[in-house]
């Protein structure tokens, strides 16, 4: 396979990276996507809108966020690791976030770009509530109409997820189709756009969907990856070793991954949810156990039947309980810029009490993945070897359902 | 090259009327019943047969198209079987020119050259597939076209005279002008507001235009009839389907009927309307 001179240069411009990406959607809503190209071309282009954007980030996300040296959980795992073993952790602690999350900072840059195109009503789907959450938190801030899809399972796993976005004015319609989580979420949101397609602007919460989302959300994420190259040169005076992150679309890991592209002294792993084993069939990981198909307006890894019909996900985790996966994602494993692997909904769960304990932070679920494989690869890198995991999400939605799993009534 | 859809389009058109485009989903509560139902639409009065095929994620389609497909799948239909179904009605009928409608991953699946090839030798005359805008025409579209099916292409309101030449450019068969924006079986459209569309579409282009999406009643049918070269009406019909299954969704002896029956009022309804055509 051609290995590009760039890693960064994607998508071309019919929205493709490599044979993945691109535009297959109604041709009700072609000429609103062809729209949205547009305007955030403009936009990009425009020095108000990234001061606007840039005043978002530092004075209501609160950005930057920290890199935080997670002593004690280093030396927890060297203490496993063979001497001279044991890699350096760093978390890029997207967790403070204001919302708790990575999704404000994409939220941010699309509902700034949704003030632009005068679009006043705003439609989102969620699973694990994050992006509903990020979204309805913005559309208050500046007085838009909200509507966020939301598998009618998720939205029984992420009550406080739901009522916070209640709170927060926004209408959270429970869909109660197919497998009734994030992907039939999807589809419904897709269903209203086709709908309302003059009035509303549909805010998609991770590097996936039709051109040109897939790459927009990436710019608007890869604060995550500027900041933490930043940052790393400043605590340790050189580029970090390996970066790690987990992935259901892969918008966190994409932010983390993206700056880090062109650097080949920088190793990148990205997490998918393992569920209950990926030979159980009941997974999450479309990289390792799907195949490539097309989905929600793009071309990407799917789980999947011989027939083509969609699979039902499973991942502990509603954040990654989705068949698919971002197509720049499925591009970086096939070219092998980025090495995919994944992690057990068990594994999650003791890596999520592990830095609880040792480190005073909740991690949510998602990233409790990436934690899990933190666990396995550290302790085969030297010591001298500087490891970021992206911490992306807190894990207070998580805690009625993991006390739930650990028996413990709250 | 003339194809079964030209040729039942020009016979309709020498009628002075318009055609009726009936959308079934293959498999439908089952292969047995879905199969009758298909070979019965013909002699009830249907001129195109628009069969879908079943996907579990129709982003594009409402409710009731919805659940036809995954009763559909849940029976165990599959795109191999759809084109069974299709060579099993043509053993009986050469003349009804069948379209087959869906999605397109299910066909990437299949592999295209192969899909094509089968569908071809089944009998099939035309493509619709929703999430194949002219942006993505090298998918399947062209080569579609190389292979002697006619792919049919959604104008829609939001369509706008800068980009139809577009959706135009590599459309056979006919122009499938989706009325409302949004899913299937959803709003009505208004029968003024959809000849003018349509009027619009006919000076781009000399291909017929068939106009679908809400349309539910033989009424409203032959009020769309009146301005256009065809009607679709799919989610009715599958309503009428759903209402005759039992309680664990099989179908019963009231199913083809009740779906004949209303395609018959369709039928009737439609090719009475001499058509007005605003060309």
């Amino acid at each position: 396979m051609n290995v590009p001179n760039s890693f960064r240069t994607g998508p071309d411009e019919s929205g493709h990276f490599g044979i993945f990406g691109g535009r297959f959607v109604a041709e009700t809503l072609m000429p609103l996507i062809l729209d949205l190209e547009k305007a955030y071309n403009e936009a990009k282009a425009d020095p108000a809108y990234k001061a606007e954007m840039d005043a978002g980030l530092k004075h209501y996300v609160g950005r930057p966020s920290p890199l935080y040296y997670a002593e004690r959980l280093t030396e927890h795992l060297r203490a496993k690791s063979e001497p001279g073993k044991g890699a350096k952790i760093y978390f890029k602690r997207e967790e403070l976030n204001h919302t708790g999350s990575h999704k404000v900072n994409n939220v941010l840059g699309q509902i700034l770009l949704a003030r632009r195109m005068g679009k006043k009503r705003i439609i989102a789907e969620t699973g694990a509530g994050q992006h509903g959450v990020a979204t309805a938190t913005l559309c208050a801030r500046y007085g838009l109409e909200c509507v966020v899809y939301m598998g009618a399972v998720d939205v029984s796993r992420q009550a406080p997820n739901v009522f916070r976005m209640k709170m927060l004015g926004a209408t959270v319609v429970p869909v109660q189709s197919g497998s009734k989580t994030l992907k039939d979420a999807m589809n419904e949101a897709l269903r209203d756009w086709v709908t309302n397609v003059d009035s509303t602007f549909y805010c998609i919460g991770t590097v996936a969907g039709p051109h040109p989302y897939p790459g927009m959300v990436r710019d608007f994420q890869s604060v995550i990856g500027n900041e933490t190259r930043e940052q790393m040169l400043e605590a340790e005076g050189r580029l970090p070793d390996s970066l790690i992150a987990c992935i259901g679309g892969g918008s966190n890991a994409m932010g983390l991954f993206h700056p880090f592209l062109d650097d080949p002294s920088v190793k990148i792993f990205g997490v998918e949810a393992a569920g209950h084993g990926i030979p159980t069939g009941e997974h999450a990981a479309s990289l390792t156990g799907g195949r490539p198909g097309v989905l929600h307006g793009n071309r990407t890894y799917l789980l999947m039947d011989d027939d083509g019909q969609i699979a039902e996900a499973h991942s502990i985790s509603a954040g990654l309980d989705y068949p698919g996966i971002g197509p720049e994602h499925s591009w970086l494993h096939d070219i092998g810029r980025a090495t995919y692997i994944s992690a057990t909904d068990e594994e999650a769960l003791a890596a999520f009490q592990l830095v609880a304990k040792l480190e005073g932070i909740i991690p949510a679920l998602e990233p409790a993945h990436a934690l899990a494989k933190v666990a396995d690869l550290a302790p085969t890198f030297p010591q001298d070897h500087l490891m970021v995991v992206n911490l992306s999400g807190r894990g207070d939605k998580d805690i009625p359902q993991v006390a739930d799993i650990l028996g413990t009534r709250l | 090259m003339t194809t079964r859809l030209d040729v039942r389009f020009a016979s309709c058109a020498s009628e002075g009327r318009a055609a009726l485009v009936t959308f079934v989903t293959a498999g439908d509560p089952d292969y047995d019943t879905s199969l009758a139902l298909l070979k019965a639409l013909p002699e009830a009065g249907a001129d195109v047969i628009e069969l879908g095929v079943p996907f579990t994620d129709p982003m594009a389609d409402g409710p009731a198209i919805q659940a036809a497909g995954l009763r559909a799948l849940k029976a165990g239909q599959t795109l191999r079987k759809t084109l069974a179904m299709v060579s099993a009605f043509r053993e009986t009928n050469d003349g009804t020119p069948i379209v087959l409608m869906g999605y397109y991953n299910p066909i990437y699946i299949y592999g295209v050259d192969r899909f094509l090839k089968d569908a071809k030798e089944a009998g099939v005359d035309g493509l619709i597939v929703v999430d194949l805008p002219p942006e993505e025409d090298n998918e399947l579209c062209l080569p579609a076209l190389l292979a002697g099916l006619d792919f049919i292409r959604l104008a829609t309101p939001t369509t706008d005279d800068k980009r139809l030449p577009a959706v135009l450019a590599n459309t056979a068969g006919f122009v499938y002008y989706v009325s409302i924006t949004g899913i299937t079986g959803a709003a009505t459209p208004k029968p003024d507001v959809v000849a003018q569309a349509v009027a619009r579409i006919k000076r781009h282009t000399a291909l017929p235009v068939a106009v679908g999406f809400g349309v539910k009643t033989p009424e409203h049918a032959a009020a769309i009839a009146a301005g256009a070269d065809g009607v679709v009406v799919g989610s009715a019909l599958i309503d009428a389907l759903r209402a005759t299954l039992d309680a664990d969704d099989k179908a019963t002896p009231a199913t083809i009927p009740a779906v004949t029956r209303l395609v018959g009022a369709l039928a009737e309804a439609v090719h009475g309307v001499r058509r007005q055509a605003a060309e």
